[in-house]
Order: structure tokens, then C-alpha cells, then sequence
């Protein structure tokens, strides 16, 4: 890992995109291998209190790093910009050898709560023209996130953090009408989504599809909404009127209509997850069969047993993503585009109208 | 507001809409020379890494076979040690485990019938233990003389079909050392299979470089319209391997670099450069686009193979600041042989698109550099209104697809030099495909493993395809079989033989390796 590092107390941002480029023109001179990644810009709004923490996050995403980070970390009463600019790759180019190194930009700017409505005339000059521009604030500012709004196609947000399901389901409404969405609470119910449509694909099963009557999901106590998106997907893509989730006992439950049946839906929250997401789901149907995914050794646990009490055990292969995994397939996301997120969302906010 | 979906047919699953990973069907995958070389250093790993990713089928196992007596145990614990070794990614001990745990091992001769007898009570009672039928998928990793051999006994151990599930077999390069070779083992494999049930490896085209190659001819507009004889002037495409054969003289001796490199893969490269857009995107549309490309390339004759091909050895040098042995100096080759490490060759591929556009292509081992490329010379500009003094001049546009070693696309154009007077230089415009996503590519086997078990053919050779490239290459290897050696040398570390300048028309001239 090298760097070149650039600072400056009380600038502009038309200082920070000049040293910028001043640090690339030096990088090049030094090492002619060295290319700078061109994928996409990210724009991260943090309180300076948290920067840390939300910093850490970033290091875990690993390959999917995006190749420039404009992080603009908020300090109650600052009235001035500093800015830190870095200019690193993982390796140096070897000399005389055709291999290149990645360089990545990450510029790390101080600011007050002054700037955030006006924030897009900071961001502007320091973003990539041309390259796809997430916007990810993780600790509310949605004043930021407005000001951002021109030069944004991507808003990154982790539903799961929003205060209540139904906050989260309305932030979440909010910021599609303006940009594309990628929820982290969405992607992490990706495998599972995955896994239900496996398990479901082979002949004798796929026709129990139709008859569902049944769906638990089993969840991080904060991660609720996680599992009301994962109902939403079912309703969505299997044609099920969504009904009202009524809390009872710190769970809840509701109906949606069917095509055969009325499906009950639970969703219980499992004080023993350590990390946020799903931690099982259970289907049942009204022919009687019963699959059951929970998180295990190596990747789920599946068990179904059928009407005539036939059971069977297996654990479908895969390993645990982690937090900074599921922050890097967000970033991943931001470059595609997943036509099932809009209509379940939309299924999963009339499940809690 | 966003809609919900319609109900869909009974027999469609309508939750695979929008994602990436598609539901593969539980299978069951035997590999046939499970403790080889490949094995140990690809396939395992590839298996491994599609468990990690969570991409493997919900269920699945494997069996293990090949010559060696050992219990299952022990081929678990070789298997373990490979995927620690070679997967590209650090294993997780939890998912390692759990794959291992659905790991059989059957040894025993390719020709034994006990072999398919214990593969028949193994693969059934996989099915058994879940209560369901597993697709079978067998992957022939054997020296290519087994082929005809284990398909053969698959289909009278009753292994080639399954009621109620699908059938696959891959089978590894070569595909025949010639057209007769070929032409024969396709006809075995037909009497037992379906043509759909076989899924012949070219690995090449399971790296993204190779299809990036179609991503870039058919999803940009701005190439098409130059895309044919009217503005291209020649096309090179370079396989150089800047290492000697190491310890390969066994296969490697036997096999040369037509057979090994421009048999397959370079012809697979040549095929995707100049097909049609296909009408959609499905394996047999795009394998009959490929295969009209073939079919363009007349059969050279005895006669012109001296005009067209040109072979080489390379003799001792200096490689990387090293000194370098000679090809007849390697461990394991005859002194005497004849086995070219290089050679170049000048196809035409006679259709309205590419009449009169000579395709020149060579590789070679011992060279000075690794590289492979595409490179697409245009035609030069009509009349220049510039002085060409003092200056390197003008020279034709050239358009650069590298696939290694860092795979990209770079156009050459000119550009004026600062100055008071109108002088110009070629200048280079170029995109290197790392600096632009963030994914890992997977490995090529990954990706051809999991085609195979989902029935996707794409990425994989046709029997008519295989035939018509060996239609090509075998005038080619038949003369230089007959013709006595010793073979031209080329100088280890150089950009190969000066003979291969012969096959150059005029005006054009090999890039510099």
C-alpha cells in the first residue's frame, strides 16, 4: 500500500480538484503503471463523531472499493473547510513490468451543518464527470442528501438504521422518486431470496409455490424491515394482495390474499443474532410441506418435511459476507439496476399502510 | 407506482426475475481424473470457490474418480489441501467442510466396470439419501485417449440418461490431435449423447476477456460501421508466452503449438473477431455465427501450407535477464524432434465482410514477452495534406484489444506535435478494463462449470465447430509431419523466427512483441 497525501486548512474545493490532479500528474511522473480506478464516485456524509466507525466500514469493502471516496464529515459549530486528499494503490507498479496499479482517490472533507444545504457546490468540482455518483449519509442529513440531488443517479441507505419499519420504508420511498435506490437492508436478504428461489426451482416443488400458506422470518431485532422487504418480494413476484402487519409482543403478523389461500405472514424478531439481517424464514403450504432456512455452520441450514412427514436435512454452501461485504455489494449495486427492489418495496410499505 | 407481477404459468418459477445468481438443479458432479494435475489445481478450487460464493446448486455433490486405490478419506483430505493451496480466494474451514462432507471417492481403470458400477451405487444414493434425482454431470479430465472409453461405458452402465433429470458431459482439450481423430471421437461421443449433453472445453472462452470481446463488437455502435474489408487492413492476433515448456515435454512434445494454441483457442479468437452479430445471444445462434466464419476459410492445400504456416523452434538465450535453455535442451524431449514451439500462419476468410483481409496469427513459447492480442490495422487515410519530415509520419489507426497480460483496448491515432510546424505522431488512446468495475473476474473454470451444470452451451465448442477448425489446421500439421526436420530456429527471449516475416504481404509487418 503507498499513498500520496495532500491537506489544507480553510480551502475550497477548487483548491482540493487542483491538488488532485496535481497529486495524479506527480503519481504518473513516478510510476508510468500507475492508472487511476475510473468505476464510480462515492460521496459519504458522516458526523465527525462516527467517521470512525463509518471509515472502518469502507476499509471492509475490499475490492469493491469505489475508486473515489468524497467523505464530508460534519462538526456541530465548523464554519471552514479542511480537506485531506489521498492518492494510494494497493501495490506499486514493479518496474519494468507490465503490470499497472490501481490508484484510488479518497479526500476527506471537514465541514459544519452550514455547508450541507449547499453541500452539491462542494461535491461538484471533486467528482469524475461522467462516472456514476452514489450518495450515501448514514447518519440522517437528509438536508445533504437534497443539495446532492443533481449530481447523484445512486442513493446508498441502510434502511435498517432508520428508527422504525415504517421510517424506513418512507425514506426509502422518498429517495426512489429521485435516484435509484440501493438498500443494504435489501441486499441482505439477496441470499436468501436466492436460496427460497432454489429451493423452490426443482419440479417437485416449484408448484408449491402456488400453494404458500404460510411464511415466518426470523430476524435481527433491528432488522425487521429486512425481513418485511423479503414479504414484499413474495408478494410482489407471486401475485399476493398485501395485507396490514399488526405488532403483537414485539412481532408482527398479517395476512395477504393469496391466489388459492390467504398466506399468513410472521415476522419474530431473534434476540440471539449478533449481526444485522435475517436469521431464518420458514414456508409452509397448505399441501402440507414445511422449508425451513436458518443461518448455520458453512451457510443454511434447509430442512423439509412433507405431508407425509418426510424430512429431510441439508446445508446449502456459503459464506457469511459480513457487514463489509454487504457495504461492498452496495457499491457493486450502484452499477446495476434490479427490477424487483421497486415493486416490492411498494408491497412491503402496504403491509404496514 | 410499482406494479405487481402478473401470475405467471405453473411450470416458471417467477422468483428468478431480477437476480443474478439463477437456481441450478441439484446435481451430482463426477470428475474422471479427479487426482490429476488439473483437478488439483483448478477444478477443485473452482468447485470450491462457487460453494464459498454461495452459487453451487442448493445441493450438491461430488465424486472423485481416477486410477489410484485410496478410501474416501483421502481423497477428501487431497481435496481439502488443493483448495487450500490454489483457490483464489482463503477457504472458509465452515464451508470447506460442509462441501467435503458430499465428497465420494471411486477408484479404479477407466475401462473397469466395476468403476460404473460403484459410480451407478454412489449416484444413486445420493438421490436416495435426498429423495430426489440429481442431475448427473460428468467432467472428463483424462489424457484424451479415455474419452471414447468412459462415454462409452457411461452409456452401457446405463449413466448417460436419466429419467427426470439431465445428463452432462464435459470433456477437456484436445479434442483430437486431428480431423480424423476428431471426426472419430465426435462420432463416439454422438452414439451415446446428444450433441446437447456435451459440453467440450475450450477454457479460453470461459475468461471474461474473451467475452468482453462480443460485449465490445455487439453492445458499441461506434465500430461496426469500420468493422469489415472496406476499412480494415490486416488483422494480427498474438499468443506469446514469454516461458519455455518446463516440465511439460510430455504433452507438450507430443502436441506443439499448432495443436496446443492455434487449433482452439486462437481460431475461437479469430471466430469472435469476425462473425456476424448473432440474432440473439443463445449458444447455438452464436456457435452457428462462429461456425460461418470457419466455413469461410478455405482448406489449404500441401502445396500452400510453405506459404501460409511457418513452425520454429527456439534455441538457447536469455529470458528475463536469464539464461534460457533451447527447445531440444528441455527435460524430456527427444533431441531429434520436430515439434514446432512457434507458429504463424495467414488465413483469409473469404465472405463479403472480410475478402482480401489477410488474418495473420502466431505463437509461440520463449518469446519476449507474454501477451495476447488482437490487433486491427486500418487502411490509411486516402491522401495526407501534411509534411511527413521530421517526424515519425503518419501511420494507419490501429485498434488493440489485449486480453493479457492486462486486459484493455487501446486505439492508436495521430496527434499533431507541439510545436510551430504541422508535424504528426501515432498517440495512443487507451481503457484498461480493471480501472473500470469492481468485481474479480471469477476463473474461467468457475464460470464454464456452472454453464455446464445449468445446461448453458454457449461457452463451449460444437462438434461441427471442432471439425471445421481442425478442417483448417490439419493440412497444416499433416505436411509439416511429413516434412523432415531440423525446424527453423528462433533465439530464446526474441520476437520469434525471422521466417516468420515470409508470411507477411506487403506492407505489413508483425507488431513488436
Amino acid at each position: 500500500m503507498s499513498e500520496h497525501v495532500w491537506g489544507e486548512r480553510d480551502t475550497t474545493p477548487a483548491a482540493i480538484e487542483s491538488a488532485l490532479r496535481e497529486l495524479l500528474k506527480e503519481r504518473h511522473a513516478e510510476h508510468p503503471g500507475f492508472v487511476p480506478a475510473r468505476v464510480l464516485n462515492l460521496i459519504v456524509v458522516v458526523d465527525r463523531d462516527w467517521r470512525g466507525e463509518i471509515e472502518n466500514r469502507l476499509e471492509q469493502v475490499g475490492r469493491y472499493n469505489p475508486s473515489r471516496t468524497i467523505l464530508c464529515s460534519v462538526e456541530a459549530r465548523r464554519t471552514t473547510l479542511d480537506a485531506l486528499a489521498t492518492l494510494g494503490s494497493e501495490v506499486d507498479p514493479e518496474p519494468g513490468s507490465d503490470n499497472f496499479a490501481l490508484g484510488r482517490e479518497r479526500i476527506v472533507i471537514e465541514c459544519g451543518p452550514e455547508h450541507l444545504e449547499h453541500l452539491d457546490t462542494v461535491c461538484d468540482a471533486l467528482v469524475v464527470p461522467d462516472l456514476a455518483t452514489v450518495v450515501w449519509s448514514p447518519h440522517q442529513h437528509p438536508e445533504a442528501v437534497d443539495s446532492l440531488k443533481r449530481l447523484t443517479q445512486v442513493v446508498l441507505l441502510d434502511s435498517v438504521e432508520e428508527p422504525s419499519i415504517e421510517s424506513g420504508l418512507r425514506r426509502a420511498r422518498e429517495l426512489a422518486e429521485r435516484a435509484y435506490v440501493v438498500d443494504l437492508a435489501w441486499l441482505r436478504s439477496t441470499p436468501w431470496r436466492e436460496r427460497i428461489t432454489a429451493s423452490f426451482d426443482p419440479e417437485p416443488w416449484r408448484s408449491e409455490l402456488r400453494r404458500i400458506a404460510g411464511v415466518t422470518v426470523r430476524h435481527h431485532p433491528e432488522s425487521g424491515i429486512a425481513g418485511l422487504m423479503l414479504f414484499g418480494w413474495l408478494a410482489s413476484r407471486l401475485g399476493w394482495k398485501p395485507g396490514a402487519m399488526i405488532a403483537e409482543g414485539g412481532s408482527l403478523h398479517g395476512n395477504a390474499g393469496g391466489g388459492r389461500q390467504d398466506v399468513r405472514l410472521r415476522l419474530e424478531p431473534d434476540a440471539t443474532m449478533r449481526v444485522p439481517g435475517l436469521a431464518g424464514i420458514t414456508v409452509d403450504t397448505a399441501s402440507g410441506m414445511s422449508l425451513s432456512l436458518d443461518r448455520g455452520p458453512g451457510g443454511l441450514t434447509a430442512k423439509r418435511a412433507t405431508r407425509k412427514g418426510e424430512q429431510s436435512q441439508w446445508t446449502v454452501m456459503g459464506a457469511s459476507r459480513g457487514e463489509g461485504g454487504i457495504l461492498g455489494e452496495g457499491i457493486r449495486q450502484a452499477l446495476l439496476r434490479d427490477p424487483t427492489y421497486a415493486p416490492a418495496l411498494a408491497a412491503a410499505s402496504a403491509m404496514m399502510a | 407506482m410499482a406494479t405487481v407481477a402478473e401470475p405467471h404459468e405453473e411450470q416458471e418459477n417467477p422468483l428468478v426475475e431480477g437476480l443474478e445468481r439463477l437456481p441450478v438443479h441439484p446435481t451430482t458432479l463426477v470428475i474422471f481424473g479427479a487426482t490429476g494435475d488439473l483437478a488439483h489445481r483448478k477444478l477443485l478450487p473452482a468447485i470450491y470457490n462457487l460453494a464459498h460464493e454461495g452459487a453451487l446448486p442448493e445441493r450438491f455433490n461430488l465424486i472423485g474418480q481416477s486410477r489410484s486405490d485410496k478410501p474416501h478419506e483421502d481423497f477428501k483430505a487431497e481435496a481439502k489441501e488443493s483448495i487450500e493451496q490454489f483457490s483464489r480466494r482463503e477457504a472458509d474451514p465452515k464451508v470447506l467442510e460442509a462441501l467435503l462432507d458430499h465428497v465420494r471417492y471411486v477408484p479404479g481403470s477407466f475401462d473397469d466396470p466395476a468403476v460404473y458400477e460403484q459410480l451407478v451405487k454412489e449416484i444413486e444414493g445420493f438421490d436416495a439419501e435426498a429423495g430426489i434425482t440429481f442431475n448427473r454431470v460428468f467432467y472428463l479430465s483424462t489424457a484424451p485417449a479415455f474419452f471414447p472409453v468412459i462415454v462409452g461405458k457411461l452409456g452401457e452402465y446405463g449413466l448417460s440418461k436419466c429419467e427426470g433429470s439431465e445428463v452432462r458431459v464435459l470433456i477437456e482439450k484436445p479434442f483430437g490431435t486431428n480431423l480424423e481423430e476428431a471426426r472419430s471421437l465426435n462420432r463416439d461421443v454422438l452414439e451415446v449423447l446428444d450433441e446437447k449433453q456435451v459440453f467440450r472445453i475450450d477454457h479460453y472462452l470461459g475468461k471474461e476477456t474473451v467475452q468482453n470481446m462480443m460485449a465490445f463488437r455487439f453492445a458499441n455502435g461506434m465500430f461496426e460501421p469500420i468493422w469489415n474489408r472496406n476499412y480494415i487492413d490486416s488483422v494480427q492476433i498474438t499468443a506469446a508466452e514469454d516461458l519455455g515448456i518446463g516440465t511439460r515435454a510430455g504433452y507438450y512434445d507430443s502436441s506443439g503449438a499448432m495443436r496446443d494454441l492455434v487449433e482452439n483457442h486462437m481460431m475461437q479468437l479469430l471466430t469472435l473477431l469476425c462473425m456476424e452479430a448473432p440474432v440473439t445471444f443463445e449458444a447455438d445462434d452464436i456457435r452457428g455465427e462462429k461456425v460461418k466464419v470457419l466455413h469461410s476459410i478455405h482448406t489449404p492445400t500441401e502445396d500452400e501450407v510453405a506459404q501460409i504456416a511457418v513452425r520454429a523452434q527456439y534455441s538457447a538465450g536469455m529470458s528475463a535477464g536469464e539464461p534460457a535453455k533451447g527447445y531440444l535442451e528441455e527435460q524430456d524431449v527427444p533431441p531429434d524432434s520436430t515439434t514446432e514451439s512457434y507458429a504463424a500462419l495467414r488465413l483469409q476468410v473469404d465472405n463479403w465482410r472480410w475478402a482480401g483481409v489477410p488474418i495473420y496469427l502466431r505463437t509461440g513459447k520463449r518469446l519476449a514477452r507474454k501477451v495476447t492480442e488482437i490487433a486491427v490495422t486500418l487502411k490509411p487515410v486516402p491522401h495526407l495534406a501534411f509534411e511527413q519530415a521530421g517526424s515519425v509520419g503518419v501511420q494507419p489507426n490501429q485498434l488493440i484489444l489485449t486480453m493479457q497480460p492486462n486486459e484493455g483496448v487501446s486505439l492508436s491515432f495521430g496527434a499533431k506535435i507541439p510545436g510551430t510546424q504541422m508535424r504528426i505522431r501515432p498517440v495512443q488512446m487507451e481503457f484498461l478494463y480493471g480501472t473500470a468495475f469492481l468485481s474479480e473476474s471469477p476463473e474461467a473454470y468457475e464460470r464454464l462449470i456452472m454453464d455446464a451444470m445449468r445446461g448453458d452451451a454457449t461457452l463451449f465448442t460444437r462438434d461441427d465447430e471442432v471439425e471445421e477448425q481442425w478442417r483448417i489446421i490439419n493440412p497444416i500439421v499433416q505436411t509439416w509431419a511429413q516434412t523432415p526436420g531440423p525446424l527453423p530456429q528462433y533465439t530464446a527471449g526474441s520476437a520469434g523466427p525471422a521466417d516468420a516475416d515470409g508470411l507477411m504481404l506487403e506492407g505489413h509487418h508483425w507488431r513488436s512483441i
